[in-house]
């Protein structure tokens, strides 16, 4: 993955940053430059609580190339207390266990390698809360 | 603004046409769709294609078509908007023709998927989804569409026999259809029981990965009679809606607000009512995507489409018949072409050609073409002039 496309996300895969309407207080992850629900321009940098509540989700058999290694792996939605919506593997729990409506905690690890170089890609995933 | 009629369409049998390329994929089609007009002279072409450059690495695929089928100097342009790029290309057509610019217009729809491998073609569709926030994280189409699906029978109670009634019904109509690519029954059972993709949704609940190409030629009803001796077909509404990227930052996971609106906005310009549609081809790209987009449409309330495709209320004998061709799911989908052969199917059932597939009294038809996991929708109403 090109260097400068893998920086210009860090501030959501490392610290969780997102951008919240200074007019309406909606809350967008990743920030945007203005707001679809009010047309607002200014926004607050906020850090999104660690927990959420999982939406949905589902088990995937058939990845992208780059996920093959972890197959079959569980993938879900999850809506944090700011209202900001996320799409994240779910891991360190059997599929069995998952339910929709659970609290689910916000964790940073590895994504995906990259390619034959094996570049690290980082990023947000979705463990039980301890 | 004029009045726009359908005067001639073509497409061929669909499936992995290894012996057959990019560019003549489109051009036989176009030759098939001018073969049922006079027409001596295009003024401009629009070409549905969603991803020319990661399926055969071509872009500039106006020019290329346009060189191919014989046209010098004529206007052509690709349309891009996912797996609705060809209802994008028709409302392109459309706009080009009511608006006087153009008098005679090709929309055609093109997409050769196999010369990729199955993670080539995994890839390419998934551009289609929010590249750093759902791809990276590792959601494919399929799992986008799972996660709609899980949300929708938790939500109504749907059944895993429910879900599996509609590529049932979509085989079943695509057995009578010469030119789609899966010609063969297929039971709730197997349906059931076939490989899984994206918990809940198994391989038969999914799409093909195919090679088509489909085509249409438009010009001022005006003209219709003079061109053609086909029976005219006319556009009375043509709408497109956009919604989120990512799927999660949809309102709601079990119903599709750009389908929604772009019918809303299609029927009223028609001056119709869903009521008075009676032939539909919907955008089955997954089984969980037709009973959504049947409640979208406003056939059936919220959370009793499934209920009804498994009463049979969607099949060609039923209340509200959609997809008539076999579907995504049977006829294949080329994704590019999907959106111009769901109008040619349209245009097959208004004329009374659709042979053993012929649903009774069509006289209004609906289309609606989906980009996506929801992120646009295409909708055109028609009826024979
Ligand atoms: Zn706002």
């Amino acid at each position: 993955m090109n260097p400068a496309r893998y920086h210009r996300e860090m501030a959501q895969r490392y610290r969780m940053e997102a951008g919240k309407c200074k007019k309406c207080g909606h809350v967008y992850f990743p920030p945007r430059l203005i707001c679809r629900e009010c047309q607002g321009r200014e926004f607050e940098t906020i850090v999104l609580s660690e927990r959420g509540k999982l939406l949905s989700f589902t088990v995937i058999h058939t990845p992208a190339s780059q996920f093959k290694d972890i197959s079959p792996y569980a993938l879900g939605i999850l809506e944090t207390k700011e209202g900001a919506k996320l799409t994240a593997q779910i891991v360190d729990m059997p599929a069995d266990q998952i339910k929709t409506g659970m609290e689910l905690q916000i964790e940073f690890r590895r994504v995906q390698t990259d390619g034959h170089e094996g570049v690290l890609a980082y990023g947000y995933k979705l463990v039980p809360v301890m | 603004m004029r009045d726009v009629a359908i005067i001639g369409v073509g497409l061929q049998k669909w499936g992995e046409l290894w012996e057959k390329s990019f560019r003549n994929l489109f051009v036989e089609a176009a030759l098939n769709a001018l073969g049922e007009t006079k027409v001596d002279k295009i003024d401009h072409m629009y070409i549905g294609c969603m991803s020319g450059g990661l399926f055969v690495g071509q872009e500039h695929i106006g020019s290329i078509m346009a060189d191919y089928l014989g046209q010098r100097y004529l206007g052509a342009t690709r349309v891009e908007s996912a797996c609705a790029s060809g209802g994008a290309a028709l409302r392109a057509g459309f706009i080009d023709v009511a608006s006087g610019m153009s008098d005679i217009v090709l929309v055609g729809g093109v997409e050769k998927m196999t010369d990729v491998s199955g993670d080539g073609a995994t890839y390419a569709l998934a551009t289609a989804a929010d590249q750093e926030y759902e791809v990276y994280n590792g959601a494919t189409f399929p799992g986008l569409y799972a996660l709609m699906a899980r949300a929708y029978m938790e939500k109504f109670g749907a059944t895993r026999d429910q879900l599996s009634a509609v590529p049932v019904k979509n085989h079943d109509n695509g057995l009578l259809n010469p030119n789609a690519q899966y010609q063969m029954k297929i039971s709730v059972n197997e349906v059931n029981n076939s490989v899984m993709v994206a918990d809940p949704l198994r391989i038969l609940d999914c799409s093909p990965i195919t090679d088509g190409a489909a085509a249409l030629i438009l010009c001022p009803l005006e003209m219709a009679k003079k061109l053609s001796d086909k029976p005219a077909i006319k556009i009375l509404g043509s709408a497109m809606a956009t919604d989120t990227i990512a799927l999660h930052d949809r309102r709601d996971f079990t119903s599709l607000d750009a389908v929604k609106v772009s019918s809303m906005a299609a029927l009223k310009m028609a001056g119709k009512n869903v009521h008075d549609i009676n032939v539909t081809e919907v955008h089955d790209c997954f089984s969980i995507a037709e009973i959504i987009v049947s409640e979208s449409l406003g056939f059936f309330a919220c959370g009793k489409g499934a209920e009804a495709a498994a009463n049979g209320e969607t099949r060609i004998d039923g209340k509200f018949p959609i997809n008539p061709s076999g579907g995504l799911k049977s006829k294949g989908h080329p994704v590019g072409a999907t959106g111009v052969a769901q109008a040619i199917e349209i245009t097959y059932q208004l004329r009374g050609e659709a042979g053993k597939r012929q649903v009774k009294n069509a006289k209004v038809g609906m289309t609606q073409n989906m980009g996506g996991s929801g992120g646009s929708s295409v909708v055109h109403v028609m009826e024979v002039a």
